[in-house]
């Protein structure tokens, strides 16, 4: 590409400004594909729920555990195949900077329940056999430095005290939805040393048919009204979904906000590219009487435009793309997997075509038709 | 055949609702290898002259033949194709692209040949030795003088090696010392390289240098052969 030092040329003759616009259509798509992530992430964290598994929390509030005898009872309503509880731990771990989910779980039922917590059989074997055994995520792995047999002592905070656990297994999700950053350990192994303070926080069911999932949270939710704890009972789905709408209409204002960063971000590199071309009015005039034609012009302008939306593209888009996976910065396990989907940067590459017509499009369109003859009139 | 052939020109240009004539009938020819002088009171029309040469501009009327192509009938993009292969033109200011530095000023009309980057290279820096420039090559236009700037855009007009240079008043901002050099180069260009030159210049110094000199007034252009001697 013969003519790339001219065009360079051309971008390097406002050095900050040409900076700067880039910078902003970086930050435009950063913004997009962060925005964006928080909703695909939400999204993808009710789609890939099974639609055979219910959850059965607390009526009054989701942080608020339910009896232990709930689990036989549970059992015996019609359609239900399983039931596995879970309880949150809230533990510590180190200085405490990256935060990952901790469950206590009983073990055989809820990884049986759980087939997408893919585990090496003799691993899940020593896991089963040992009290204080866990297993946890490759995504902890990587970050911690952990491997099979290490012992892990974080500080409870709701249930106070060093613990200490053995890591007895490693687990690979089937899909990349259901998170890597999960830590999951034995029930009994909290109960024993807390007895009152603790009962499952929420149960799992298996059920035999997707479709009788209304009339099972129904019959359950019926059985323990006038108990001393109501409970709420939903899909997989409706309860990753209830995360969802603890953010409000996130989707909405996500997409909203979005939209306007990266419009208002277009007319600025569009105003910045027209004002470098109205300075280059002479410029352009005497390129055609070189022998430049209206065509070539309007190609090294457009291409001085998709340099500058693609630079800023590639810098956005690579920088929402790197953030979680530098900073370790994710949902923790409440939500699946925290990642730029492709879709994601593939509307971002959109966009910034998109831009780079919009922004470059005016300009190349009116040096092309410069008529030469008026051009140098007006500068001499 | 002459190389440049200028038959039953009308030029007129339309401002508003008045229209101006430049020229009516312009008839006159410019051989291979002359060095004309045109010159003649502002807004007489040399300017025109020029551009329709060059094929910037188009006769209202009439033919403009170059080296026996009709530049007067052709397209848009074949005329900047012809004007790259057959054309330098120098003006009398704002030649330069600021941005690029001597070296790639003059390359410019090369970018548009087939010519391999080595070839570009070595014919750039012939061009810039011709006009006196090989140790300013990586000079931008800001860090060299009126004269040198004049001797750059010179050199960028003979590079594609054009049968035909076309000035439009190019020592009109130069002191006496800078007209010189570029006038010079300009004499040698014809006598040494046998370009043909076209020169507009209100400098009866630029006129004396040329073989002929020819004054538009009103749209008539009256010869006046050798007619200062220095
Ligand atoms: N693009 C244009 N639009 C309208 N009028 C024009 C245009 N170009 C030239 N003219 C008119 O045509 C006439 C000739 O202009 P031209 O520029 O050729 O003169 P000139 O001899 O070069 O003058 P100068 O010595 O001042 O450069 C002038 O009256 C000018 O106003
Ligand atoms: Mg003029």
């Amino acid at each position: 590409m013969k003519f790339l030092p001219l065009v360079l040329a051309n971008l390097k003759r406002h050095m900050l400004r040409t900076a700067l616009t880039i910078c902003s259509v970086a930050l435009a798509l950063f913004l997009f594909a962060s925005l964006r992530t928080v909703s695909t992430t939400l999204a993808s964290g009710s789609e890939v729920s099974s639609a055979s598994r219910m959850i059965t929390q607390n009526a009054t509030a989701f942080v608020i555990p339910l009896p232990q005898s709930y689990a036989t009872r549970l059992g015996s309503i019609p359609h239900v195949q399983a039931v596995t509880w879970a309880n949150w731990f809230g533990g510590k771990y180190g200085d405490g900077k990256k935060f990952f989910a901790q469950f206590a779980v009983e073990p055989e039922s809820y990884l049986k329940m759980y087939p997408e917590f893919q585990i090496p059989e003799d691993q899940k074997q020593a896991f089963l056999k040992e009290r204080s055994a866990a297993i946890v995520g490759e995504g902890l792995v990587r970050a911690f430095g952990w491997k099979v047999g290490d012992n892990v002592t974080m500080q409870g905070t709701i249930f106070p005290g060093d613990w200490t656990f053995t890591i007895r297994g490693i687990y690979h999700p089937s899909q990349k939805e259901y998170g890597d950053d999960s830590f999951m350990f034995h029930y009994d192994y909290l109960y024993e040393r807390e007895r009152d303070r603790v009962t499952p926080g929420w149960f799992i069911l298996k059920i035999d048919d997707p479709n009788a999932a209304p009339l099972v949270a129904k019959t359950i939710d019926d059985e323990f009204r006038n108990s001393s704890a109501p409970t709420k009972t939903g899909t997989e789905k409706a309860f990753a979904a209830g995360f969802a709408s603890m953010w409000g209409n996130v989707n909405l204002l996500m997409s909203t906000i979005g939209m306007a960063v990266v419009f208002a971000i277009l007319l600025v590199t569009a105003n910045a590219m027209m004002m470098n071309q109205r300075e280059r009015t002479s410029e352009v005039a005497v390129m055609k009487t070189v022998g430049f034609s209206d065509a070539r012009v309007f190609g090294l302008i457009i291409v001085e435009a998709a340099l500058i939306s693609m630079t800023g593209a590639a810098l956005g888009l690579g920088g929402a793309i790197l953030l979680p996976i530098v900073t370790g910065f994710g949902t923790g396990g409440f939500l699946p997997g925290f990642h730029v989907t492709p879709g994601t940067a593939l509307v971002g590459g959109s966009i910034a075509l998109l831009l780079t017509v919009a922004s470059g499009i005016v300009p190349a369109w009116q040096a092309a038709k410069l008529p030469v003859v008026q051009a140098l009139r007006r500068v001499e | 055949m002459a190389l440049v052939e200028i038959r039953e020109v009308d030029k007129s240009f339309k401002r508003e609702a008045q229209t101006v004539d430049v020229y009516h009938g312009l008839t006159i020819d410019f051989e291979q290898g002359s060095y004309t002088a045109l010159m003649g009171p502002s807004g007489s029309g040399k300017s025109t002259l020029l551009n329709l040469v060059a094929g910037l501009d188009k006769p209202t009327r009439g033919t403009v033949r170059v080296n026996g192509a009709e530049v007067s009938a052709m397209t848009a993009s074949q005329l900047a194709d012809w004007r790259a292969r057959t054309i330098g033109f120098v003006f009398q200011s704002y030649n330069l692209l600021p941005v690029l530095t001597a070296r790639q000023n003059v390359e410019l009309p090369l970018l548009l040949t087939n010519l391999r980057k080595a070839e570009r290279a070595e014919r750039t820096a012939i061009a810039l030795d011709v006009v006196g420039l090989a140790d300013r090559m990586d000079h931008f236009p800001r860090q060299l003088s009126g004269g040198q700037e004049q001797r750059v855009a010179i050199a960028r007009a003979i590079v594609a090696d054009p049968v035909l240079i076309l000035l439009d008043e190019p020592t009109g901002q130069l002191d006496a010392k800078s007209s010189e050099e570029v006038l010079d180069l300009m004499r040698r260009l014809n006598e040494e390289f046998h370009k043909t030159i076209m020169m507009v210049t209100h400098d009866a110094r630029a006129a004396a240098q040329a073989r002929r000199v020819l004054h538009l007034e009103k749209g008539v252009l009256l010869e006046r052969e050798e007619a200062v001697v220095s």
